[in-house]
């Protein structure tokens, strides 16, 4: 099953940890707050998406899967 | 507050002739005088057999979001769990009275609709979330006294004060209120229908589409369509500011022609702002040729919200009147989420500068940018409706923005003639109406402070 990236945008604060994991799917807005794309996450990159999700220092980005 | 109650009162009996008002007495009605009006309240007996009556009714929500009722009644009923119910009364919108004047005249109506929701879905547990003005918790304190001398009510009904803030009746700041938090926007996940007030599964609707309720529970789903279209039954409450300053709460069937809800043709108005302050302007010849009924404005671009309509006199400079509603707008930012909290009061200072004649045009590419960025992008849907804001008033306002950028305002006087604090083109008095008091600061509350 698919999943993809969706951020709490009240618990993030802007580290920027995930663009810096993931550029493919996340980008920095110019407040340096992540743009998060709603496509899935394929297959070779979900363990870096993962990673962004654990290592994110405020726990706000997290994988749901898609329906 | 005055009402244009100008239709035979009361309310009719089933299958009487559509007389409107339905739910507007034209004065405030105690216990006694609701029953007259009305008749008893009609308990259906049964768990969710109301609910199939609204869905018959084709009831929406008209709190703004417009949302089938029936369809999210059976969802907090299918939820596992003892669900809770909360009337929504706290109308954050300025420009917004309808709620309170509803209230006000005819809050056994209200708490009818609130005991009927409880039993649709198994609700036990009952709160009324309305603004803390005190001559309203009074009048809702003296009907609640009322039935509870009569035995009128099954469950018991707590009110809850809503703090003065546009974003208080958000659904999950008002959960979060409700269940003894403070009224910020929350990360809906799970949503409020699954788990809201204390982690009960909580059916949240607004106070008017609960008067509803009651008269539908009354007299059916028939006379319910008596009025509005086919697919948008049924009449709503609209808060009308005309074009000469007069403003009026008053009911009208969906589908009226807006022009006559506007009185539009007694003096020029240059544009119709429908929605309040998260909706949309429409120019006026456009607006004149529209019904009051989402299917229309929609394509429009707009939709009917929670009933504000505003007809912005000819001699009134839109740009002006929509740079200080976003900054109202940013101000009102819960400031949780980092685009809203960044790109709200970078919008409405770029929106300040393009209402004063002489504004670079640069501004234009930042407003088109920042919009783009922020929309989508909070917990709740403030982004989205200032950004909505935003983006009409630079469309129907595209004209006035090329005056604006040779160095002219065509709607307004120079500011000397005016009198104006320092500010070409921002008249003294704003049309649309914001809270008094307000210091004018972009600061959105990032503190605690103000959310209780």
């Amino acid at each position: 099953m698919a999943v993809r990236l969706r951020v709490n945008p009240i618990t993030c604060a802007g580290h920027g940890l995930c663009a810096e994991l993931l550029p493919e799917r996340v980008r920095l807005d110019e407040w340096h707050y992540p743009v998060v794309s709603r496509e899935p996450v394929p297959p070779e990159l979900e363990p870096l998406a993962r990673r962004a999700v654990t290592d994110c220092p405020a726990l706000a980005l997290l994988l749901e899967r898609t329906r | 507050m005055t009402s244009a109650t100008t239709m035979a009162w009361p309310a009719p009996a089933v299958n009487e002739s559509p007389s409107l008002p339905r739910l507007l007495p034209p004065g405030a009605l105690d216990l006694d005088g609701h029953v007259q009006a009305y008749g008893p309240l009609c308990y259906s007996g049964a768990p969710r057999e109301l609910i199939e009556e609204i869905r018959a009714a084709g009831l929406t929500g008209r709190g703004g979001a417009g949302f089938p009722a029936a369809v999210k009644m059976t969802a907090v009923a299918d939820r596992r769990g003892r669900p809770v119910v909360v009337g929504n009364g706290a109308e954050g919108e300025p420009a917004s009275h309808k709620d309170r004047h509803l209230l006000w005249l005819a809050p056994h109506l209200v708490l009818d609709g609130l005991q009927l929701a409880a039993e649709a879905v198994g609700a036990r547990r009952a709160y009324l979330y309305v603004h803390g003005h005190d001559w309203l918790l009074r009048g809702l304190g003296r009907a609640l006294a009322e039935r509870s001398a009569a035995r009128w009510d099954r469950i018991a009904v707590e009110i809850v004060a809503a703090p003065p803030r546009f974003l208080a009746g958000e659904e999950s700041a008002l959960a979060s209120r409700v269940g003894g938090g403070i009224s910020l926007p929350t990360f809906k996940r799970p949503p409020v229908f699954e788990r809201g007030v204390g982690g009960a599964p909580t059916l949240v609707q607004n106070v008017e589409t609960l008067a509803h309720m009651a008269l539908i529970a009354r007299f059916g789903a028939a006379w319910f369509r008596q009025v509005g279209t086919a697919a948008e039954p049924g009449s709503m409450l609209v808060t009308a500011h005309r074009a000469d300053g007069e403003s009026l709460v008053s009911e009208v069937p969906i589908g009226a022609p807006l022009a006559g809800v506007l009185d539009l043709g007694r003096q020029p108005v240059q544009a119709v702002l429908a929605g309040g302050y998260h909706g949309a302007w429409i120019p006026a010849a456009q607006a004149a040729a529209l019904p009051l009924a989402n299917a229309a404005l929609r394509q429009a671009g707009a939709s009917l919200g929670a009933g504000v309509l505003a007809a912005l006199p000819a001699d009134r400079c839109g740009l002006a009147e929509t740079a200080r509603v976003l900054r109202y707008l940013a101000a009102e930012s819960a400031g949780q989420c980092g685009p809203c909290l960044n790109g709200l009061p970078r919008i409405a200072a770029a929106f300040s500068a393009l209402s004063r004649p002489g504004a670079g045009r640069r501004y234009l590419a930042d407003l088109e940018r920042w919009s783009g960025l922020v929309a989508g992008r909070g917990a709740c849907h403030h982004p989205d409706g200032t950004v909505r804001l935003a983006r009409s008033a630079l469309a129907v306002f595209s004209d006035e923005i090329e005056w604006h950028l040779a160095g002219r305002c065509t709607a307004e006087p120079p500011a000397g003639d005016l009198g104006s604090a320092g500010e070409p083109g921002l008249a003294a008095v704003p049309f649309l109406p914001l809270p008094a008091g307000d210091s004018g600061s972009l600061m959105p509350a990032r503190s605690r402070h103000g959310w209780r």
